[in-house]
């Protein structure tokens, strides 16, 4: 066989494993249906100004806690603003706050734990025992602890949900590095020369993607689950930003009147939430059917 | 190694609390306190220390069991804690009571009967649980339950009727959990060689499923009861801020507004080392469950 050849065999049975994965993903229906109210959540996240009828923001005094109607799908809040539309920005916030919590938690947990596992010694010592101290609070303590150092808001409230993120990502990689690392392609980079940090990056991480993209899948829902709980505490997003957690705890003293103002926010944080669940339970099915 | 951890702990705290913006003896000495009085009160708080003279200090009162006065009542944390932490207990209590019955219940139910119509809408109940936010679900049975049908008390405490909806909200999404764990451990457990032995000496089916399928099955489920538990315990922080319970969540949280450093420092040590001792115990409670895994 020539070299030729062989690189072309590698090519094709590389791009078969990911219609496998596909194909296994495709009969999940639950899992599809994810990814169709995923991609609904992501269109209402980028087109918000377009689609929404009204401004998010604009009060109208004269006609708050106005229960659904024709020009109001989703009826109005205490200060009379559209909540379709404010529901609509707020699927933008909410991908934000799950990207970037997520970001936050990928970039410090990832290379943490892969160089503890790659090192060893004192310096696997050092980053498990980090890890071990943030995981002795429970997730939304420790978001609450960074909060009271940092201070409430918006982005602060994504920092602080993903750092409790961090020992996930960390455990998870140091795992699998611990794994691969003595694996016979590991010692065959090592005898061509090349550095620990190539050998780490390039040969041992790109075997590790596939439980990390499905891991961040779930941490998403998470993180959005998250930021909106602390919003509803008050901790979070501050008014008149419509996030759906704080919408929800202005809700909370309209209970009896217009209970139409708490609903709405809850169900799309719910369905966002299950979408992303759903996906990321589909992935990891169709991924590696042994873990189902 | 818990005493590492432990020490980590109030470490992670003690900086915390110092990074808050504001100084804290301006907030005690209010406003408009003379340059005077902040210089006394800082020498009598021992805050003109060094810093690790100031964290040994915190450690060593630490383990006289004094964790500071609130700032907003002037009386010890620790009694503005024991005040309050019998509700979260119950709280607690009664909800992982409803978490584990309706959990274990549903799974088995959907684990023995797989992909039959009432396992796909358990399985799908148990993802809606799993999704939709505690404080969304408090609002919406506190609506249907206290505003609407005027069954249950909306706020409060006091009688057992003040637990039900609280401690509902508090479970459902440890329940599903619970749901879909159980059901993927008896899956996996019904395959084995000694439950077909168990089937074939004639033993009936319901002891097969709850004595010799269910022990093994239920390993998965407490390997996760830390992240249960740790979930209830963040949970409840919400939950009760929805319910107006007067518990340790709620006191949290009031102390986080009105800025009431001590008592928030004094609350999240308690609710780390719970959290700690709880995992311990169930990292010990493998053993029982599975003699083969042994601690040396």
């Amino acid at each position: 066989m020539t070299i030729r050849e062989k690189s072309e065999y590698v090519q094709v049975r590389s791009i078969g494993e990911l219609h496998l994965v596909w194909y296994r993903f495709k009969r999940n229906r639950l899992a599809l249906a994810g990814l169709v109210a995923l991609a609904a959540f992501i269109a209402s996240a980028s087109l918000a100004p377009i689609i929404s009828p009204y401004d998010p923001l604009k009060m109208n005094l004269e006609n708050n806690l106005a229960l659904p109607s024709q020009d109001y799908f989703l009826g109005t809040d205490e200060l009379g603003r559209d909540i379709l539309s404010r529901i609509i920005h707020g699927a933008q916030i909410s991908l934000i706050i799950g990207l970037v919590s997520v970001g936050v938690a990928f970039a410090i947990g990832v290379p943490s734990g892969a160089v503890a596992a790659y090192k060893g010694g004192w310096s696997d010592s050092l980053v498990m025992r980090l890890m071990d101290i943030l995981l002795s609070f429970p997730p939304i303590l420790l978001a609450i602890v960074v909060i009271t150092a940092l201070g409430p808001g918006l982005f602060n409230a994504m920092i602080a949900v993903g750092i409790s993120l961090v020992p996930i990502y960390a455990r998870l990689t140091r795992g699998m590095v611990l794994h691969f690392k003595e694996q016979e392609f590991v010692e065959a980079a090592k005898m061509v020369g090349a550095s620990d940090i190539r050998i780490l990056f390039r040969h041992i991480m790109p075997n590790c993607m596939a439980p990390i993209v499905v891991q961040s899948t779930l941490n998403i829902a998470s993180a959005i689950l998250s930021a909106a709980a602390l919003g509803f505490l008050g901790l979070g997003a501050q008014p008149p930003t419509p996030e759906w957690g704080a919408m929800l705890s202005k809700g909370r003293v309209y209970l009896r009147a217009a209970p139409h103002i708490s609903t709405f926010p809850g169900i799309a944080i719910m369905l966002t939430v299950l979408a992303f669940n759903m996906v990321g339970d589909g992935l990891r099915d169709a991924l590696d059917p042994r873990m189902t | 190694m818990m005493i590492p951890i432990l020490l980590g702990v109030s470490l992670v705290v003690f900086v915390l609390i110092r990074l808050v913006p504001g100084d804290p003896v301006v907030l005690l000495a209010g406003e408009d306190a003379t340059p005077e009085a902040i210089r006394s009160l800082r020498e009598q708080w021992g805050l003109d220390k060094p810093l690790h003279v100031q964290y040994l200090t915190f450690l060593w009162n630490l383990l006289r069991g004094d964790v500071g006065t609130s700032i907003r009542s002037g009386r010890p944390v620790v009694e503005e804690i024991s005040d309050r932490y019998l509700n979260t207990v119950n709280l607690a209590c009664l909800s992982s009571a409803i978490a584990l019955s309706i959990g274990i219940l549903a799974g088995v139910a959907s684990g023995t009967r797989p992909y039959t119509m009432m396992d796909n809408l358990s399985m799908l109940v148990a993802l809606f649980g799993l999704s939709a936010p505690a404080f969304w679900l408090g609002l919406m049975l506190m609506w249907l339950f206290a505003v609407y049908l005027s069954l249950l008390p909306a706020v409060g405490v006091g009688t057992i009727g003040h637990l039900v909806l609280p401690s509902v909200t508090l479970g459902a999404a440890v329940a599903a959990s619970v749901a879909r764990q159980t059901r993927s451990g008896i899956l996996e457990v019904m395959r084995q060689d000694y439950v077909r032995t168990a089937r074939s000496k004639g033993l009936p089916e319901n002891t097969v499923i709850w004595k010799h399928v269910l022990k093994n099955a239920m390993i998965p489920v407490v390997t996760v009861a830390g992240i249960f538990f740790g979930g209830m315990l963040g949970g409840s922080i919400v939950v009760e801020t929805v319910f107006s319970y007067p518990g340790l969540g709620k006191l949290l949280i009031d102390s986080i507004s009105s800025r009431d450093y001590p008592v928030v420092q004094g609350l999240i040590l308690i609710y780390a080392v719970v959290f700690s001792l709880v995992n311990l115990a169930v990292d010990m409670s493998y053993s029982y469950l599975d003699p083969r895994i042994r601690y040396e």
